[in-house]
């Protein structure tokens, strides 16, 4: 009994020396990122990590991505727990704020390379003065519609519809003929109809970051008509969806827009690479539609994606020697160009090989850019603006709520806790 | 011999410590010391940083503002409209199940009890994934199906559905775990000695009332079990409404049950943060609402329950 107490103790020193010994050794060129998009593995580990790798053979690099509707709750659990990567990829606004009010998050303000990003670019990972910022900015998604070339010409639609008018009378023409689902939008996974839906159609009404900024600002409510309007335009699109879209998910519709078996697809920019899986399937994309002829056009230009440093890194030089990459204008142009449909934020020229992002990112100058209207300050409290606007977008999609009344709610909601600041 | 014993004085039984020690340990462990955890953590307010007692706080919250109320109320209606299908579908279903395999001379007996319990030891993912296809209007059979025996215009989508999507998220649920009262039933039925059926069958009950009047009663008090692993089981679900419906529990959260309400309130879900006091405070409340079940189960039936012995 006694010796075997030995023996066991013996060891454990022993594994316990080794281990201290050769950690320095390890420690000093390892990287782990935390991602919550597993459909990247490949492009991280084939096309950018070799890049940085190569410049800097000391420090190993590895992409270990998790499920993205776990990713939040995995990442504070890890932080928490001690057990996070280095670098932690940063979701925009209040997320990643409270990770960095935690100390959980490292302080990047100073970090050389963040001179490379606009004030705006900077705004979702900074505090609310816009001092201190805690990641380095990477990638907007934009919003818009991606149509099936193919569809268009059977119904003898020459071009993509300008103003809503224009949309549905294309729509109707779609349907009419009945080879494609003319509109291809679920709502049972309900983000795809705020997302793709109000969000994408929305800022054209509120007229972009205005709007938005009087939202947070108090002086306009979401039960004005400009807010309402977005609500009226979806409560229209039940009749152009897929037999049950009601428990059609956005992976369904992904699909379906793939096979060639749908002629519209509201989208997400980031929706690009999946549809060029199918070489066969032509495509092009339209900004979304303005109320009137020459109305002033915008769109949602979402920053979406940035990346931090765990403040508890044991590889903190390292990690920043990475940031510092990534904030270059070499991996602006690896990025874009391996994740078409995911813009980089930096004020570097980039240019973007890839025809339909190429197309997406062209209205950044014919259009005004605008971010989410939820996404800033205004989901902060309970209920949650984003999540609700969620179900009722969805909701008047199903035509189970009116437009009016989903404005309603929502501005209560939010009436509950937010008290603009006057 | 009495005497001898009783002169001698009794060493202590170390030998039981030690037995039950580790079953003990593991369980403090595992779960007492969790547990606790959570019940404090519900009396505190404030993230880790700065963390305040504020005793029943977050309770009168989530009771009074209706903010929280409104969503716990219809989580809490909603749980127990799904131990509702569940206790009146899927425990008849499954005792029918039970008395049909009873019967010696049903043929591949053995292939339908397997058949039928497989669902039970699969992953709820797997479970979720092959419904959510089998019933998607785009890539699902079921209105292939239906379309062949001229029933196509009865087709929905269920699951998008405000009104069906519980019912057919319950029955589900039903069809994963019938299984298991099945097995139990079974086993039940097959320890009624067959002199005691013998004996009724010489005092004139056959057939139909040879199962109320006989069996029934003799299996009461495993329906007894099988009913509160039913309700426990129901008001921990959480799984399966995740994998179908995703965390929003959508339609319009007419599938949210208390298992997702926690999630969503522990966890957060999208720009909502996880708010891990308020999240322990519903943890707490569900699990009083189970210990409720449990102990008037206890209390009430547990003891009416007859029990005989062959």
């Amino acid at each position: 009994m006694m010796t075997r107490l030995h023996i066991k103790l013996m060891l454990a020193t022993a594994a316990l020396a080794v281990g201290t010994g050769l950690a320095p050794a390890f420690a000093a060129s390892n990287l782990t990122i935390e991602s919550w998009r597993p459909d990247d593995l490949p492009i991280w580990q084939d096309t950018i990590l070799p890049v940085f790798m190569k410049e800097h053979p000391d420090i190993k690099v590895t992409f270990a991505p998790s499920d993205s509707t776990q990713y939040d709750a995995a990442v504070r659990s890890k932080l928490q727990g001690g057990s996070a990567g280095d670098i932690i990829t940063c979701r925009p606004f209040d997320a990643s704020l409270a990770l960095f009010k935690a100390g959980q998050l490292a302080d990047v303000t100073s970090l050389p390379g963040m001179e490379n990003f606009s004030p705006t670019a900077k705004v979702a990972w900074s505090t609310d003065d816009g001092k201190q910022a805690f990641c380095v900015p990477m990638a907007s998604v934009l919003h818009g519609f991606i149509y099936n070339k193919d569809a268009f010409d059977k119904v003898g639609i020459t071009a993509p519809p300008k103003t809503m008018d224009e949309f549905y009378a294309d729509l109707d023409k779609i349907k009419a003929d009945g080879t494609y689902i003319p509109l291809d939008l679920g709502t049972h996974d309900q983000w795809e109809a705020a997302t793709m839906g109000y969000q994408n159609i929305g800022p054209n009404y509120w007229k972009g970051e205005e709007g938005r900024k009087a939202l947070i600002a108090g002086t306009q409510k979401l039960t004005d008509p400009q807010w309402v309007a977005p609500f009226k335009e979806l409560a229209k699109w039940k009749p152009y969806l897929a037999d049950g879209f009601e428990s059609q998910s956005d992976s369904d519709s992904t699909n379906l827009f793939q096979n060639g078996r749908a002629a519209i697809y509201p989208a997400g920019s980031w929706a690009i690479t999946s549809f060029e899986k199918n070489p066969d399937l032509k495509m092009a994309a339209f900004p979304p539609p303005v109320a009137k002829a020459g109305d002033e056009c915008y769109i949602s230009d979402h920053v979406d994606i940035a990346m931090g440093i765990n403040a508890a890194s044991k590889n903190m030089e390292a990690a920043k020697t990475f940031m510092t990459w990534v904030a270059s204008d070499e991996f602006a142009a690896l990025y874009s160009n391996a994740l078409p449909g995911f813009f980089s934020l930096s004020s570097h020229e980039v240019k973007v090989k890839d025809p339909i992002a190429q197309q997406f990112v062209a209205w950044r100058n014919s259009c005004k850019s605008t971010i989410r209207s939820t996404y800033q300050i205004l989901s902060r409290g309970t209920p949650n603006l984003e999540n609700d606007t969620w179900t009722a977008s969805a909701n008047v999609i199903n035509g189970t709520q009116t437009p009016e009344a989903a404005a309603q709610k929502l501005q209560a909601g939010l009436d509950s806790w937010y008290k603009p600041a006057k | 011999m009495a005497d001898a014993t009783s002169k001698q004085r009794k060493p202590i039984r170390w030998h039981i410590a030690v037995f039950l020690a580790p079953a003990v340990l593991i369980y403090s462990l595992l779960m007492i010391i969790p547990l606790l955890g959570t019940l404090q953590q519900s009396t505190m307010t404030g993230d880790i940083t700065n963390r305040a007692f504020i005793g029943l706080g977050n309770f009168v919250t989530l009771f009074t503002d209706p903010r929280w109320s409104s969503g716990f109320w219809n989580a809490f209606r909603n749980n127990i409209y799904f131990f509702l299908i569940n206790m009146l579908v899927q425990n008849p279903l499954g005792i029918l199940l039970a008395a049909l395999l009873s019967n010696p001379t049903l043929r591949l007996r053995g292939f339908y009890r397997t058949a039928i319990f497989i669902p039970t030891i699969l992953s709820f993912v797997i479970v979720g994934f092959v419904w959510k296809l089998l019933l998607s209007p785009i890539w699902g059979v079921t209105p292939t199906i239906m379309k062949f025996f001229h029933a196509g215009q009865f087709f929905q989508p269920w699951l998008g559905k405000e009104q069906y999507a519980l019912t057919t998220l319950s029955l589900i649920s039903v069809w994963q775990y019938v299984g298991v009262p099945m097995m139990l039933v079974y086993a039940a039925l097959l320890s009624i000695p067959d002199e005691v059926l013998e004996a009724a069958e010489c005092d004139g009950i056959t057939g139909m009332n040879q199962f109320w009047k006989i069996q029934l009663p003799l299996i009461l008090p495993t329906l007894g079990i099988i009913s509160i692993l039913t309700f426990v089981g129901n008001f921990n679900a959480f799984d399966l409404v995740y994998v179908a419906q995703t965390a929003a529990a959508g339609p319009n959260f007419s599938t949210d049950l208390l298992g997702t309400f926690l999630y969503r309130t522990f966890f957060g879900m999208q720009l909502q943060q996880g708010d891990q006091n308020m999240g322990s405070a519903v943890a707490t409340v569900m699990f009083l609402i189970i210990l409720g079940g449990v102990c008037i189960y206890l209390f009430t039936v547990q003891n009416r329950l007859r029990r005989y012995q062959f």
